[in-house]
């Protein structure tokens, strides 16, 4: 029998297979020699119990790994099965010894149901565990084998987690552990948002820590104070400061003598970001840029030389800011200038460095147009987008927002910045934007949004109310007439001051957004986002 | 003669009042107290001036009228007071002439389309209780003045249910004594927009919060992005005008149309004495502009002599934005207000 040679040699080459798989062939050899053929339950079975010693063997070497690198949830899922497959193995391995053996198949079907029964039990209980160990819905990895449409399990960010006081004890936990101290909540916070930080600009961070620090490098520590402060705002410019500062921390870091720098400079990471996310959170475009760093420094190989692995990594994150901001700049600015003619009357809001751009750029390829620029209170942020444009000679008129529905007829078109688009269609914007969208829309002037690539965020949002940042509630206060109405805010304890920062613009108030990529319309971010991924 | 002296004195005095108060940043007196110190100024004139028939009382108080107007054009009770008056004695003179004109002015809608039976009466002849008829009127015109806020304050419970949440832009004293009202019986959430340049939101949160209201200011940038969460916005204006539009403070639109867009009922507080016979297409009355340094220092010296820079303090809300009107009263849709206005004013005083 040609079958029972072959499967008598294949037992003899997996002698390192576990002994049930060896058992279980000569006795599967001794029932084929006896003339009776497997039947297609017992086929199945082989089947399974063979994937499970494979899996088996790839858990021994998983389980050395864990310490180093994040279990994505599949691997755990297999680990508890796999810790469950051992006692179910054998029970398994058992029984086709007594099917083979016993000569009535009524018999060998009662066992197969008890197995199946046992062996849901068994992946139930797997479920179970895996669920309390870790606090993500699991349901959909361990039942869908990957494919394109794999559901993305997120974890909830803890900045939106501020009225959960477990959250907030596991964030000041991790802290401790990164030796960062814990920023305090300041006044009385709208309870709308009680979900969210609420800080004051006069107490930042830095007065909790020593300095010189010894956990945290100082470019750091002067980054996380020029964020907390202000003096560097923006989502362009906030990117490039922390993209800047992580270069100074390459140039400076020293692998230490048993670590690879792969994985010892990213866990030297993760205090910083901490510290920079309590000064100021972390914007979206920061985000990708983070994911991005990680994701070269690990895929740094383990043979390379510290000096060239840092000479890398520093030509890496150079690129970076050339081709995603500085390169996609011109090109959104060449897109956007044959959305301009002569005679135009444009609306910008506040002050993006993008708009801006635009506009600089336009007037220097010697079109004729005119600028409205609308600022709000309190950033008062305008004034500054209204400095660049009359230093480079451009016309301008300025308005604050509420007298936005006097100037709009006279306008032709709106130029609005973004902070992050959001995959349902969203722009996250400086808060006002939409405001400006909605009356343009009344109005109907065309709204052009101009977005980076690298701010397309996987988020999805419909309102600004569930993630969004608050900004020093004294920002308020305004001296008029040598008299501050809301001086003793904090003393009345019905009154609160609410400071948003973003707020979110439906996509049908938007018209076009233009990118790196072309001219978009708002629906296609999720696209956009796709695209990308799988280049990556 | 010493009387009329006395009374040129006070009208001078009045209109340097006027002047002043409307240059400053915002009203420096609520437009209640302007209607009420027009009225009584217009009292005095009919009691002390010299005048034997009702058409001359008419042309004096059309004369002092359209001076004091021209002192303030964005002042509307002024003119609305005046027209008022007018309509008085007008009524007056009928009552006293005989039925068959009182008759003519109850036929209002034929009066409307018709340009009016009076016109050809010179209001020439002399009644002797004239004037005291008309003092005696514009005396109830004036208590009917003093308890306008009271009126609308009065229905507040009839529109606010508790735990909601109610919007409003700017301070306007109607509106403060409104939610106030509503406050001694029900629990609710203001939010008040703070209305930059001026911010006067920010006197009204504190005075809402001294009531013990639950109160939050938010800048003017944030109207859109919290009105999801908004039950109900309540605003006052400076006028109502004829097509039952509104002339409010600056920003008043923007909220306007964040509420349609949520469809949030708007509802405007508006005693009687602020409606006027006026449309918003008269470009040059329409927009009032104050000093540019509200919105752009004169610390910003470097850039400010090469930019435009406009502070506007009014903003035109069509009446397709608006639900409902509260006025002393009663309730009115946006579209009833024609009527009200011609049982109010006579249609030739429109043009003073």
């Amino acid at each position: 029998m040609a079958d029972a040679d072959e499967t008598s040699k294949q037992a003899e080459r997996n002698t390192n297979v576990g002994d049930g798989i060896a058992v279980k062939k000569q006795d599967i050899a001794r029932a084929k020699n006896e003339g009776k053929e497997l039947t297609k339950d017992e086929k199945q079975r082989l089947r399974k119990e063979k994937k499970q010693q494979k899996k088996n063997k790839k858990d021994d070497k998983g389980e050395s790994e864990h310490e180093n690198v994040p279990l994505p949830p599949s691997q755990a899922v297999v680990q508890c099965q796999s810790q469950k497959a051992p006692s179910v193995a054998p029970s398994l391995a058992l029984t086709p010894v007594s099917v083979c053996t016993s000569e009535k198949p009524a018999k060998s079907k009662a066992e197969q149901r008890a197995e199946r029964r046992a062996r849901q039990e068994a992946d139930r209980a797997a479920k179970g565990k895996k669920g309390e160990s870790a606090q993500q819905p699991p349901s959909g990895k361990s039942k869908a084998p990957p494919n394109e449409l794999q559901p993305v399990v997120k974890r909830l960010p803890e900045h939106v987690q501020v009225d959960d006081p477990a959250a907030v004890r596991k964030l000041a936990k991790k802290l401790e552990r990164q030796q960062i101290p814990v920023r305090s909540e300041y006044g009385y916070k709208v309870s709308l948002f009680s979900h969210l930080h609420q800080y004051s600009r006069k107490a930042p961070l830095t007065q909790q820590i020593s300095i010189p620090s010894t956990v945290i490098h100082p470019y750091i520590v002067r980054l996380g104070l020029q964020y907390s402060q202000g003096i560097v705002a923006g989502s362009n410019a906030r990117s490039i400061a922390l993209l800047h500062a992580f270069q100074k921390v390459i140039q400076d870091y020293k692998t230490p003598p048993n670590e690879e720098l792969s994985r010892d400079l990213v866990n030297k990471l993760k205090p910083y970001i901490s510290y920079l996310n309590q000064c100021r959170p972390l914007s979206a475009s920061m985000g990708n840029a983070i994911k991005y760093v990680k994701k070269e420094i690990s895929n740094i190989p383990c043979l390379c030389k510290e000096e060239e692995a840092k000479k890398q990594l520093l030509s890496c994150i150079d690129n970076y800011i050339k081709e995603k901001i500085t390169l996609a700049a011109t090109t959104i600015s060449a897109y956007a200038i044959e959305k301009i003619s002569n005679g135009d009357v444009i609306l910008v809001y506040g002050c993006s460095s993008l708009v801006n751009h635009i506009l600089c750029d336009a007037f220097d390829k010697k079109r004729k147009f005119s600028v409205i620029v609308v600022d709000s209170r309190p950033r008062l942020e305008g004034r500054e987008a209204l400095r660049r444009l009359v230093k480079k000679g451009i016309c301008c008129t300025y308005v604050l927002i509420s007298a936005v529905s006097y100037i709009l007829p006279e306008v032709s078109k709106v130029f609005l910045g973004a902070h992050a688009l959001l995959a349902n269609g969203y722009v996250m914007s400086r808060v006002g934007t939409s405001q400006i969208a909605l009356v343009a829309k009344a109005y109907n002037v065309p709204v052009l949004v101009c977005c980076e690539t690298y701010k397309f965020c996987e988020r999805v949002q419909t309102d600004s109310f569930v993630s969004n940042e608050l900004d020093d509630p004294d920002d308020l206060m305004v001296t008029r007439k040598g008299k501050i109405h809301l001086e003793n805010w904090q003393d009345i304890r019905q009154l609160g001051l609410l400071n948003l920062v973003y707020d979110v613009t439906p996509p049908d108030f938007v018209d076009l957004v233009i990118t790196d990529l072309g001219m978009i319309p708002c629906t296609s971010v999720p696209v956009v986002l796709r695209v990308k991924n799988v280049d990556q | 003669m010493p009387v009329e002296v006395a009374l040129s004195e006070r009208i001078e005095a009045f209109l340097a009042e006027l002047k002043r108060g409307g240059s400053g940043a915002g009203t420096l007196r609520g437009s209640g107290e302007t209607a009420r110190e027009t009225t009584a100024l217009l009292r005095r004139i009919t009691g002390q001036a010299q005048w034997s028939s009702a058409g001359d009382l008419m042309e004096i108080i059309r004369k002092e009228g359209r001076r004091m107007m021209a002192t303030q054009p964005s002042e509307t009770t002024v003119g609305n007071m005046v027209r008022r008056v007018l309509k008085i004695i007008r009524e007056e003179y009928a009552r006293l002439r005989g039925s068959s004109e009182v008759t003519d002015q109850q036929e209002s809608l034929h009066q409307l389309l018709t340009s009016g039976g009076l016109s050809e009466e010179n209001f020439g002849q002399h009644f002797k209780d004239l004037r005291a008829n008309v003092i005696e009127a514009i005396n109830e015109l004036l208590t009917e003045l003093e308890a306008t806020t009271d009126h609308i304050a009065m229905q507040a419970l009839e529109h606010i249910h508790s735990n909601e949440v109610i919007m409003t832009i700017g301070r306007s004293r109607t509106v403060e004594a409104f939610l106030k009202d509503a406050a001694l019986k029900r629990k609710f959430h203001v939010i008040v927009a703070e209305c930059a340049p001026f911010c006067q939101g920010h006197e009204m949160a504190t005075s809402l919060s001294e009531a013990g209201i639950e109160t939050t200011v938010i800048a003017d940038a944030a109207i859109f992005a919290v009105m999801s969460r908004v039950n109900k916005v309540i605003i006052g204006t400076q006028t109502v005008l004829a097509n039952g539009g509104l002339r409010a403070v600056n920003g008043t639109h923007t909220l306007a149309l964040a509420a349609r867009h949520h469809s949030t009922p708007l509802i405007v507080c508006a005693p009687m004495f602020k409606l006027s016979p006026q449309f918003h297409n008269e470009e040059d009355t329409f927009h009032k502009f104050v000093s540019p340094h509200e919105v752009l220092p004169f610390t910003e010296g470097e850039i400010l002599s090469k930019v435009n820079v406009y502070c506007p303090v009014f903003d035109y809300v069509p009446p397709e934005l608006i639900t409902l009107f509260i006025s002393n009263i009663g309730g009115n849709a946006p579209s009833y207000t024609y009527r009200l206005m011609s049982e109010l004013y006579h249609p030739e005083d429109h043009e003073l």
